[in-house]
């Protein structure tokens, strides 16, 4: 409890100690592969639960493309941190568990950024700083203390895939606001799918500004308490 | 010189960590509610910015550019930054026990906080001497205490007011943030 809440990027000591909470009402109840894939995916949502890894989720959500690329990158992360640290949590002392975790986790940033670089230079430029990132996201590094330091290899993919997805739900979610409000018009990978008329003539600029991405996500918290996804303060 | 100035304006200002960059909004959201807190924060996070810069752009110049291993900069700079905390950390304690029971807590917090990590590898990126990331350091963690004292006030007085139910606590904050963002978009095209 006290290493989650030191070494955890964010000093918001409520979202470890929930955090923790499921964890150990896992526990206690049958917990099987997809039931670990689903939780991730809305009863412990990253973003809008947790409320971890808010950095990625305001800067690259100006774009739908963004969005997805920077969902795929952190799955990717998360699927193969989340595998390694849990097959080797036995052999890894206690002590020094927190560096290992890192250093995992750095590596897997450093394949993903040096293939996007190559592959995709274009997705490289656009998330630029934020790619990198990825590495002090504290989704990353909450799900491998909280979940693969204690669990089966298996489990831990499974609680990847789903707090992945929960993620990028998320970054959709939002992406898709702002992109459509801001410019008029939707396009993925450089193809455009719709245009909303008379909003494409006259674009609300606002909202793909930075001011925008913190006025879409408060109301959209707003509207997930009265919709009782959220929680009350 | 002109340079300098030039670089840290544009950190403080135009390219604020926070409100333009969305760079350390945990610790941003969740140490803003009292005043002293807020300040404490903002040092400890420029105490750490300005040796993990120093430190990073060091290795960076001498080590990792001259044997051409510039791609090992990720899993170098975090574990430099998560070891130099650690360091700072016990030398505190040791020295000055009023000052580490004032920031001590935030101390570790700050470890693998985005900015520390965002700005050391923004000075490689950039190509920055030593001397520029020291500017470069000095400036976002001038930026990221102004924006997080200004907030933090703004928030006394927000517990105070009659805010719908659902926008209680982070909602409202946000949209605090959001024209505390506009404000700061004036300064584009300053520098």
């Amino acid at each position: 409890m006290n290493d989650c809440k030191n070494k955890n990027n964010c000093p918001q000591a409520e979202a470890c100690n929930q955090q923790e909470q499921h964890i150990k009402s896992d526990k206690k109840s049958s917990s099987g592969f997809t039931k670990e894939l689903v939780k991730g995916i809305i009863t412990v949502n990253p973003v809008f639960i947790l409320i971890l890894g808010l950095c990625p989720v305001l800067a690259i959500t100006n774009t739908v493309t963004n969005a997805l690329g920077m969902s795929a990158g952190v799955i990717f992360v998360l699927l193969g941190s989340n595998i390694i640290i849990s097959s080797i949590r036995k052999v890894t002392p206690s002590m020094v568990r927190i560096p290992v975790f890192i250093v995992v986790i750095a590596t897997f940033v450093t394949i993903l950024s040096l293939v996007i670089e190559a592959y995709v230079p274009a997705l490289h430029k656009s998330l630029g700083i934020y790619l990198p990132l990825i590495v002090v996201n504290c989704i990353v590094l909450g799900r491998a203390e909280a979940f693969a330091s204690k669990n089966p290899v298996l489990l831990s993919a499974a609680d990847a895939i789903g707090e992945g997805i929960g993620f990028a739900i998320a970054l959709l979610v939002i992406s898709l606001i702002r992109e459509i409000m801001g410019t008029g018009k939707l396009e993925i990978f450089g193809k455009q799918l719709f245009e909303v008329p008379g909003l494409s003539e006259h674009p609300l600029i606002f909202f793909i500004s930075p001011p925008g991405a913190f006025l879409v996500i408060g109301v959209t918290m707003a509207i997930l308490r009265l919709a009782g996804v959220m929680k009350y303060e | 010189m002109n340079n300098l100035f030039t670089i840290f304006i544009g950190m403080v200002l135009i390219n604020n960590m926070i409100l333009a960059k969305f760079l350390g909004l945990c610790s941003f959201f969740g140490v803003s509610k009292k005043l002293s807190d807020a300040f404490s924060m903002g040092i400890a996070v420029t105490l750490v910015l300005l040796i993990a810069s120093i430190s990073t752009s060091l290795i960076f110049n001498y080590i990792l550019v001259p044997y051409e291993l510039e791609y090992m900069n990720i899993v170098i700079y975090i574990l430099v930054i998560a070891s130099l905390v650690q360091i700072v950390e016990v030398i505190i304690k040791r020295t000055n026990i009023a000052l580490y029971n004032a920031m001590g807590i935030y101390l570790p917090l700050i470890t693998t906080n985005c900015i520390v990590m965002a700005i050391t590898l923004l000075n490689s990126t950039e190509h920055y001497s030593v001397l520029e990331s020291v500017v470069n350091a000095l400036g976002a963690g001038v930026g990221y205490t102004f924006v997080i004292i200004i907030m933090s006030g703004i928030r006394e007085k927000l517990d105070l007011a009659d805010t719908p139910k659902s926008m209680r606590g982070l909602p409202v904050a946000f949209l605090t943030a959001a024209l505390l963002a506009l404000a700061f978009v004036g300064f584009n095209g300053m520098v």
